[in-house]
């Protein structure tokens, strides 16, 4: 039987692990369900972010949380560039798909170029840090992790509900011919949101390198999972990714402490399942 | 009249390695045809064997070459994928017409490599097949002297050296990856350790490619077991303790199969942990001239190549002892013709940097040349068996 301490600290460990589920989901369920892109290439830009923070701390000396000054702005732009190109050739939302997918192997051979294909580990201040509450322990990193996946997660819902640029990004994505009728400017909106969910795959990167190892490859094992937390958590809805990523994450967790660690990617998929079957008639 | 033949074939290379034989090779190259996986997820450890191949290839160039003719290495890049190593091995034979081939990296892209070389009836030396059981061709030899049955061999090895140590454990937990090649060692360390009386308390398995450790590392310390085999490959050992670490655990005495050696040593929570190894690179490995040559060598182009780690172990050593057993093959034979060199192999010796290779057990393995190893101090040194340990080296228990 296992012990109360060890479900405990296993549901926390998914909590944690949910967190960054949602904050990696966040991103391409604001494209996805705005803009009809579906952008594979989020899963490598978080994993560029997470080698520009590995370089910037190893090579620079940066403080990890520093190195989101250069990444964010720089991410913001990659994303808007990319979604005027995905605009200038009038890509649809099956064709982002490929692209995309072309995008990410692109991505992957060009951190494998610089990077090698060895796998890194980004040693940092915060990596040793951890908190003890009771029996159960906090480490820093993870911690980091939920607080900027709550921080942007419900920043991004309340700015889609209660500011007026949000209303209109709601607004265009809902219809964008009545939107542009009252003076809603799409294409600037679209850039902005592109952006936006750019620069959140470069703060996923960060979480991912201080809790993670590295290899470009580990790009493609985060797709499923993130894919179906984006699917059970609605898509464009800011908040949705978080829950669900956090169910996932505990689901997983206690999957792991109670039966084989082996069973636990059947998890993700097995919800994304009955949720899909009840929610049948919506899609 | 074999032993006579092993030693000339040996001293042979070895003078051959030392450079004291110099004679510039001339004529049409001998073209030796093999992939690698240079990219894709395994091509962090097949940059090793690239560098071992360069080295030998030439090494072998600046003193005779083989059979006096230079050496010509054909490479291609197999992306990780044993269905393309399959093809590309069908085209280094029938394209590019290659007069030798050597195995790829990786138990998987070997078997895929093994069956083309079945087909065409050529010799296949490899260096990194894990489950011998799966070696069924007639003319593959294995480099990596793990024995026909590493499954049972190599845990006994370990089990004799944790209980000759001062505090032999009692209970065991193993928590493994399904990685095959691992997955396969491990059930086999179950069934030893259980033959042996040892108790266990823990058996986990983990899909290949798994994030998470946190679950795994709690499970591991809720058992409370006094020692941990650790069926990882890779950088799972290095993941599985830094799951630990965040929650205040040590395991007490720790093993891993198949670990990344550079960076699991320099983990400060890796002191202590075990494994295995067919080569370190301290006396009396490199009491031998030539691997001490290849170290030096090595280190210098590892660095240069930006390896994290640029000691030589047991891949850098097994990839080495392929090109020694092919060419001690085509030097004693004087033959680049298959079953030629099939049939001396069978009946030789080879003298390598990991030690002497033999082919006459089951599917053409010899003995099991794996020691064991231990992190003292963010290095390994080789602890078991004592005739291998590193000066002064003995297994640290806590």
């Amino acid at each position: 039987m296992p012990s109360f301490t060890l479900l405990a600290q296993s549901v926390l460990s998914g909590i944690f692990i949910g967190a960054l589920y949602g904050l990696l989901g966040l991103g391409l369920s604001l494209t996805w369900g705005m803009l009809r892109q579906i952008n594979l290439a989020h899963f490598a830009l978080a994993f560029l972010g997470a080698y520009l923070t590995f370089q910037l701390t190893h090579g620079a000396g940066w403080d990890p949380l520093a190195t989101l000054l250069v990444v964010v702005p720089c991410f913001f732009l990659l994303g808007a560039s990319m979604h005027w190109l995905f605009a200038r050739f009038a890509i649809t939302p099956f064709n982002s798909l490929l692209v995309t997918f072309g995008l990410t192997v692109i991505v992957e051979s060009l951190i494998q170029w610089i990077w090698t294909a060895d796998q890194r580990l980004m040693d940092s201040a915060y990596g040793a840090v951890r908190f003890k509450l009771g029996a159960l322990y906090v480490p820093l990193p993870e911690l980091l992790t939920l607080v900027l996946a709550v921080a942007l997660s419900l920043a991004a819902w309340a700015g889609l509900r209660y500011t007026d640029l949000g209303r209109a990004m709601r607004a265009a994505a809902e219809d964008a011919p009545i939107a542009a009728a009252f003076g809603v400017n799409e294409r600037s909106l679209s850039l902005l949101l592109s952006g936006i969910s750019a620069a959140f795959a470069g703060v996923a990167g960060l979480c991912i390198a201080l809790s993670f190892t590295l290899a470009p490859s580990q790009i493609y094992a985060w797709i499923g999972v993130v894919f179906a937390v984006v699917m059970i958590g609605g898509l464009g809805n800011p908040i949705g990714p978080l829950v669900a990523g956090i169910v996932i994450g505990i689901s997983e967790s206690l999957t792991m402490a109670l039966t084989s660690p082996a069973w636990a990617p059947l998890v993700s998929f097995s919800l994304l399942i009955v949720v899909l079957l009840a929610r049948a008639k919506k899609i | 009249m074999k032993l006579a033949t092993r030693i000339i074939a040996a001293l042979g290379a070895a003078a051959l390695s030392l450079g004291l034989a110099q004679a510039a090779p001339s004529g049409a190259p001998v073209r030796i045809g093999s992939t690698l996986a240079l990219t894709g997820p395994l091509s962090g450890t097949a940059i090793i064997h690239k560098i071992v191949g360069e080295i030998y290839v030439d090494d072998l160039n600046k003193r005779d070459g083989l059979l006096g003719r230079p050496v010509e290495w054909i490479l291609k890049d197999d992306q990780s994928k044993p269905e393309l190593a399959r093809t590309l091995y069908e085209q280094l034979i029938t394209v590019d017409k290659v007069d030798l081939i050597i195995g790829p990296y990786a138990t998987p892209n070997i078997i895929a490599a093994m069956g083309v070389a079945q087909r065409y009836n050529r010799v296949l030396i490899h260096h990194t097949m894990g489950i011998p059981s799966l070696a069924k061709y007639d003319m593959q030899f294995p480099a990596w002297s793990v024995g026909p049955n590493p499954e049972t061999t190599v845990p006994n090895t370990l089990f004799d050296a944790l209980a000759a140590s001062a505090k032999p454990p009692k209970t065991i937990a193993i928590v493994t990856s399904k990685f095959p090649s691992v997955y396969f060692m491990s059930v086999g360390a179950r069934e030893v350790a259980k033959k042996r009386g040892l108790q266990e308390v823990l058996f986990l398995e983990w899909e290949f490619g798994n994030k998470d450790f946190g679950p795994i590392a709690n499970r591991v310390k809720d058992a409370k077991p006094d020692f941990v085999f650790v069926g990882a490959i890779g950088l799972e050992g290095n993941q599985l303790l830094e799951a630990m670490k965040k929650i205040d655990y040590v395991p007490p005495m720790h093993y891993y199969m198949y670990p990344a050696p550079g960076p699991l040593a320099k983990l400060p929570e890796a002191q202590g942990a075990l494994a295995a190894s067919i080569f370190e690179q301290h006396p009396p490995f490199t009491n031998n001239p030539i691997a001490a040559q290849f170290v030096k060598e090595y280190n210098a182009r590892a660095a240069k190549a930006g390896l994290p780690d640029n000691s030589v172990e047991t891949q850098a050593a097994a990839s080495f002892s392929t090109w020694q057993v092919l060419e001690a093959a085509v030097t004693a034979t004087k033959s680049l013709d298959d079953k030629v060199l099939a049939a001396w192999l069978k009946q030789n010796q080879v003298d390598t940097i990991q030690g002497r290779l033999r082919f006459d057990r089951a599917n053409n393995y010899g003995d099991d040349l794996m020691r064991v190893k231990q992190v003292q101090n963010g290095h390994w040194v080789t602890v078991w068996p004592k005739e291998w340990a590193a000066p002064g080296a003995k297994l640290i228990t806590p």
